[in-house]
């Protein structure tokens, strides 16, 4: 009885102030797609550097023929300077955080460089101008300063490089955007919140007869109360679900269909990740709702 | 059933008190007028024993309650206990007849085979059985207050307090009234009703409380409205 009276009064609410409604609807879907799309950009931007960091490796480059380097005044590197290094990556200082070394010579590195070439334009490159290296998988990637700090100084040794500087600048567009929609995502809340707040005033205040009567009969504050809290809610959550829709549409389609199949060598987002991110958007939804409601009905529907 | 001790109620600090160390007890079964010109304190006697208002100082005791330390989710439980009916009806204008008495029962949770079988009854108590689908807007004046009157005592509160309920009917209608009250008084309904009509007062003859500028200035019993200045 009691529930079917409170849907009733639910949905009488609804369609009574039905403009109202509609528009908490689209101003909660509009911030809660901000909303899920900072956080899946920030899933990707973790995906990715799982992945990715995974891949990378320590190059540390060997000092070439008549390198004008201050560092390698002392001409190419000798055998000897080359066992010296590969001795500190494997048991030396480095070799705690050293998980593989490769090791690269001038003539394997030319050699490499002619299969890649196919259009020939470095098939006149020599030995003698090759460049040989070390390449370092680290057990940590983080840990790539504490590696570099020990060899960087040795002899026979040009630059020592991490392949991380290559993805610094994709991620710091990726966590822009992330602050962005984020930001918007907040300015966005902020007007849900107090659209549901006047909402849920109208309707208290348009259906004053009735909860005068219902406090004068001795209804529960909660049964006065809860029809309003109710459609606030339920408004809330008819956007959060649209978001989580529009969310799993573009995933799909844009995500998977046009990006998965254009720009092959990223690992992408899903659609099953939306679906980790739909629960928290419903979650946000109830809960700007019920902050909205209590900061609302106490004065409209006093006891 | 109600009683008031040594009660004043100051709506803003530093004013003429509305109600000055008032103190009154009305009995199980009484039926009382509670009489004086606006502003004498009526409303807030009755908002006080509805709990609407708070005293500033002195003791509310209601249906076995004392509202002083009533919490304030144990409200509900006492309006159940006191009916009220109000001179402007207050019916809700988009339900019927039925559905505005039941609306009260509805509201408190009550099983629908019980609300099935009580509005008919209470209906058929102020007399308006065949009216039940009628609109508040298709109703006299006198036929709406008996609807108020029958949401009021649906649920059989033990108290029964009305605001000038024939403040806006005409004399004819409002005789009719009287009679439903009386009727509902005698199945030990305990009636306080607050009114500015002296014919009713003097004709019913019951007892009369009467409020000046905030103080109890008579209680007597078989009363009329305005006894003759000597």
């Amino acid at each position: 009885m009691r529930l079917r009276f409170i849907m009733g009064e639910v949905f009488s609410g609804l369609r009574r102030n039905g403009t109202m409604a509609l528009s908490v609807v689209l101003v909660t879907f509009v911030s809660l797609t901000f909303v899920g799309a900072a956080a899946l950009t920030q899933i990707q931007v973790n995906d990715l550097k799982d992945d990715w960091y995974n891949k990378v490796e320590v190059s540390i480059f060997l000092c070439p023929d008549n390198s004008p380097d201050i560092k390698c005044v002392g001409g190419v590197a000798t055998p000897a300077q080359e066992a010296a290094i590969k001795a500190v990556l494997t048991d030396g200082a480095a070799g705690p955080f050293v998980q593989t070394v490769t090791y690269e010579s001038r003539e394997e590195m030319i050699a490499n460089l002619h299969a890649r070439d196919m259009s020939n334009q470095f098939s006149s490159l020599t030995v003698d101008q090759g460049q040989a290296s070390f390449r370092v998988k680290l057990k940590d990637p983080t840990k790539f300063e504490t590696v570099a700090d020990v060899v960087r100084g040795m002899d026979g040794v040009q630059t020592v490089k991490d392949q991380r500087e290559i993805f610094k600048g994709l991620f710091s567009i990726l966590n822009a955007a992330t602050l962005v929609a984020a930001g918007l995502a907040a300015i966005m809340l902020l007007a849900a919140v107090l659209l549901i707040t006047t909402t849920i005033r109208l309707s208290a205040l348009s259906r004053r007869r009735e909860t005068t009567i219902m406090r004068m009969v001795g209804a529960s504050r909660g049964l006065i109360q809860l029809p309003f809290m109710l459609e606030g809610a339920v408004a809330a959550t008819l956007g959060a679900l649209m978001a989580g829709a529009g969310l799993w549409l573009s995933v799909r389609y844009l995500v998977e269909d046009w990006l998965k199949q254009s720009v092959t060598f990223v690992n992408y987002i899903g659609a099953s990740d939306v679906l980790t991110v739909a629960p928290w958007l419903l979650v946000i939804a109830v809960g700007l709702a019920v902050v909205a409601s209590v900061a609302t009905l106490g004065r409209y529907t006093r006891a | 059933m109600i009683r008031l001790d040594h009660v004043s109620k100051l709506y803003a600090r530093g004013a003429r008190p509305a109600l000055d160390d008032i103190s009154v007890e009305i009995e199980r079964g009484d039926f009382v007028f509670l009489v004086g010109a606006s502003g004498s304190g009526k409303s807030t006697c009755l908002k006080l024993i509805l709990r609407e208002e708070r005293p500033t100082s002195g003791d509310v005791h209601v249906a076995g309650r004392h509202l002083n330390k009533l919490s304030s989710w144990r409200v509900p439980l006492l309006r159940r206990e006191i009916g009220a009916v109000f001179q402007d009806f207050r019916l809700l204008p988009n339900k019927t007849v039925y559905d505005n008495v039941a609306f009260a029962l509805q509201v408190i949770g009550k099983k629908r085979h019980y609300i099935q079988s009580m509005v008919p009854e209470t209906l058929e108590l102020v007399g308006l059985a065949g009216k039940e689908k009628r609109f508040p807007h298709e109703l006299s004046g006198g036929e709406q207050q008996r609807v108020a009157i029958a949401r009021a005592v649906v649920n059989h509160p033990p108290i029964l307090l009305c605001d000038e309920p024939t403040g806006n009917l005409d004399p004819g209608t409002s005789i009719g009234i009287m009679r439903l009250l009386d009727r509902i008084n005698r199945t030990g309904t305990t009636v306080l009703m607050a009114t500015h009509d002296d014919e009713i007062v003097d004709q019913m003859r019951k007892r009369v409380i009467e409020l000046k500028g905030g103080q109890l200035v008579r209680d007597q019993d078989r009363g009329v409205y305005e006894v003759e200045q000597s």
